[in-house]
């Protein structure tokens, strides 16, 4: 195990600044999702991680040792590749050994070696095929043998699952979750899908256009995104925004939808401390499709911060747990989620009751969370 | 669920479609096996007949063959396809291979080296013959421009010695050769996937044993393609020897393609001409047979595991 620690690190490819001064600290043992559109930079960032690249400013830290100038194989790191990279001429059993035996490691500990992994993969009834043998599955396991196999400080992983099915991707996802549980590595690990994000990090960084736009907790990521596209980003369907504008009724501020949708003033989502909110500051009000439901359902208490906006339906989208109903409020569509035993019609008018004590309010201008 | 059974106009289209391939390839086929098989049994007929200057069917046995082994300039001929034909093959393969892959550590001007290397393969045979006798020329080539720089007592005057001037033909067919195996090999390594590479820098390897385990490995295919298209071309050899040393000094850099023209077409000995040809054909085998065993025996070891 070993903490990573990457400082101001910038990587131009001549004149294109793909990742500009990025800071992560990574505590040993950790889980770390790097997410974000395709381009941002993930697979960048990674590669400088693993020696592959070098950066053009900053510095790397593995377990305190600074590793810059250090080559990829004394990083005591291993990694998965997107394309699994498996040797295509060699059996599975020398994809596995082949980091051994290019380190000189004798015979009889390469063999425990590998009896270990391929029964902790379950993969020992391959160990004489070629990769090209394999199903996508099985060379995915046969790439994480080949990294696991090497014990190292710091995992990499990019993208690993992207590959494969989606019910394949969901059991893997679970493996790897189950894996770190009991190896205890420190990992990081590159995926452009959120729920990948939100199910494996300990911490998740968000990027976009080379930048490391949060690095907090999932659960943090969700609920307080730290600008529009982190909150735009996390969570499918996405959040949905209301232009708003604050004014002061009964003493205390509240907000009015700027966009038609006719409702009483609604009560104010929770905001930075020390946040004092003017009358007539334009906002954007951010609602997650599962805090906008169905006003008649239960979850809503009476007297917690919640307000009812009335709409029209224009699309109905069954998912089989639930139904997501986009709905026109005034002059803006918002998706919304209700029971499927509750779903409504299209053209239907509906009530929808919004929880504002899981809203977010972003300021139109800077995109960033109030 | 029920399957409707296809609509019976479907079926002609399909047999046709199951046709069509072997019908666009019925003539190429048919005019392989023509030039192929048909020409090599009938060389073979030939040989074992009584021809001489004009075709004739009567059969000889093998006093052809007898007489072919008793022939020095054939022993000579013979001997110097294997010698030839190892060390060219051998030779423009390995140089081929190093060209290919010093280009591929993305070389500055790469486009120009490629066409320096690959320009040798648009000069024909004659010419390279030529332009190579005169630099071997121990008066105007080589020998002379050393000595006359200083080293009065350089000696390079391979190409009128009896022993060597067969290695004169070998290095001037590597030079026209290799830059052809740089361009196949390049195309190779240029489709290795680079993650290949990374994961291998990860797993601790130096950069030759990348080459030698994984990447080289990996483009096996290509070495075959080289092989097999520089095997052709030793067997050809005609014109280059002939244009460098006319077959010389005296008979030594003989090969049996000129041998075999010389009985057919200059002495009128058809039935010892095909022959030879034979000969030449039984050389060919003695390479790819064992080949073809290997691979087929390989084949089934892998299905066996798998
Ligand atoms: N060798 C290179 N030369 C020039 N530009 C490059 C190079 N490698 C990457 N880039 C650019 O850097 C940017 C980031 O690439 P990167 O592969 O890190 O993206 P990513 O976030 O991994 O995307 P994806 O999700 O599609 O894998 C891209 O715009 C890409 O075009
Ligand atoms: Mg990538």
């Amino acid at each position: 195990m070993a903490s990573l620690g990457i400082r101001g690190v910038t990587k131009r490819f001549g004149a294109l600044a793909v990742l500009e001064n990025i800071d992560l600290d990574v505590e040993p043992g950790e889980f770390i999702v790097l997410v974000g559109p395709s381009g941002c930079g993930k697979s960048t960032l990674l590669a400088m991680i693993a020696g592959l690249e070098t950066p053009s400013a900053g510095e790397i830290r593995i377990g305190g040792r600074v590793v810059n100038d250090v080559p990829p194989k004394d990083r005591d790191i291993a990694m998965v590749f997107q394309s699994y990279a498996l040797y295509p001429t060699m059996t599975v059993r020398q994809n596995i050994t082949f980091g051994m035996e290019s380190r000189r490691v004798p015979r009889a500990q390469q063999d425990a070696a590998v009896a270990r992994v391929a029964a902790l993969l379950q993969i020992e009834t391959l160990l004489r095929r070629r990769p090209a043998q394999l199903s996508g599955g099985q060379r995915q396991r046969v790439a994480m043998g080949r990294a696991l196999v090497r014990d190292p400080a710091l995992f990499l992983f990019d993208e690993p699952l992207s590959n494969l099915d989606a019910k394949l991707r969901i059991e893997m996802r679970t493996e790897i979750k189950k894996l770190h549980q009991r190896l205890g590595k420190t990992t990081v690990y590159v995926t452009h899908d959120q729920v990948e994000a939100m199910t494996l990090a300990s911490r998740i960084a968000v990027m976009h256009r080379g930048r490391v736009q949060q690095f907090d907790r999932p659960r943090i990521v969700y609920e307080r995104p730290a600008n529009m596209f982190v909150a735009g980003f996390m969570g499918a369907p996405a959040m949905n925004f209301l232009a708003a504008e604050v004014v002061i009724a009964d003493g205390r501020p509240a907000l009015v939808l700027s966009e038609g949708a006719k409702s009483a003033p609604l009560p104010v989502p929770p905001v930075g401390p020390g946040v004092m909110l003017r009358a007539g500051r334009r906002v954007v009000l951010g609602i997650r499709p599962e805090t906008l439901a169905d006003a008649a359902r239960p979850h809503l208490e009476p007297g917690s911060a919640h307000a009812v906006l009335d709409g029209i339906v224009e699309v109905v989208e069954p998912t089989g747990p639930e139904t997501m109903v986009v709905v026109r409020l005034g002059g803006r569509e918002v998706v919304a989620r209700f029971d499927p035993d509750a779903a409504p019609t299209v053209g239907e008018r509906v009530s929808l009751g919004v929880d504002l004590a899981k809203a977010c309010l972003f300021d139109p201008d800077s995109e960033r969370l109030i | 669920m029920q399957y409707a059974p296809s609509p019976p106009s479907a079926r002609p289209r399909r047999s046709l479609a199951r046709f069509l391939p072997q019908a666009v390839l019925a003539p190429s086929l048919a005019a392989t096996f023509l030039y192929v098989v048909v020409f090599a049994l009938w060389s073979v007929w030939i040989a074992l007949s009584n021809s001489t200057l004009l075709p004739d069917y009567s059969y000889a046995g093998f006093i052809h063959f007898a007489e072919l082994w008793r022939n020095h300039r054939w022993t000579i001929a013979y001997t110097n396809l294997f010698l030839f034909g190892t060390l060219y093959v051998i030779g423009a393969t390995l140089l081929g291979l190093l060209l290919a892959i010093l280009i591929d550590q993305r070389v500055r001007a790469e486009a120009l080296w490629r066409t320096i290397f690959l320009y040798p393969l648009a000069i024909s045979f004659v010419v390279t013959g030529t332009v190579w006798r005169w630099i071997f020329n121990p008066t105007s080539g080589v020998q002379q421009l050393v000595r006359d720089l200083g080293w009065a007592g350089f000696t390079f005057d391979w190409i009128v010695r009896r022993d060597l001037a067969i290695y004169t033909v070998v290095i001037t067919g590597i030079w026209q050769a290799s830059g052809f195996a740089m361009a196949l090999f390049l195309a190779g390594l240029r489709a290795v996937d680079p993650d290949l590479v990374k994961a291998a820098q990860i797993d601790g390897a130096r950069m030759s044993r990348i080459y030698l385990r994984i990447i080289l490995p990996s483009i096996r295919p290509i070495f075959i393609a080289v092989m097999v298209i520089l095997l052709q071309f030793a067997i050809k050899t005609f014109d280059l020897v002939l244009a460098l040393t006319s077959g010389g000094p005296g008979i030594s850099t003989t090969v049996p393609a000129i041998y075999v023209y010389d009985l057919m077409f200059q002495r009128g000995q058809l039935g010892e001409g095909a022959a030879a040809a034979i000969m030449v054909l039984l050389a060919l085998l003695l390479v790819l047979v064992p080949y073809g065993v290997w691979i087929g025996w390989q084949r089934r070891r892998e299905r066996a595991h798998g």
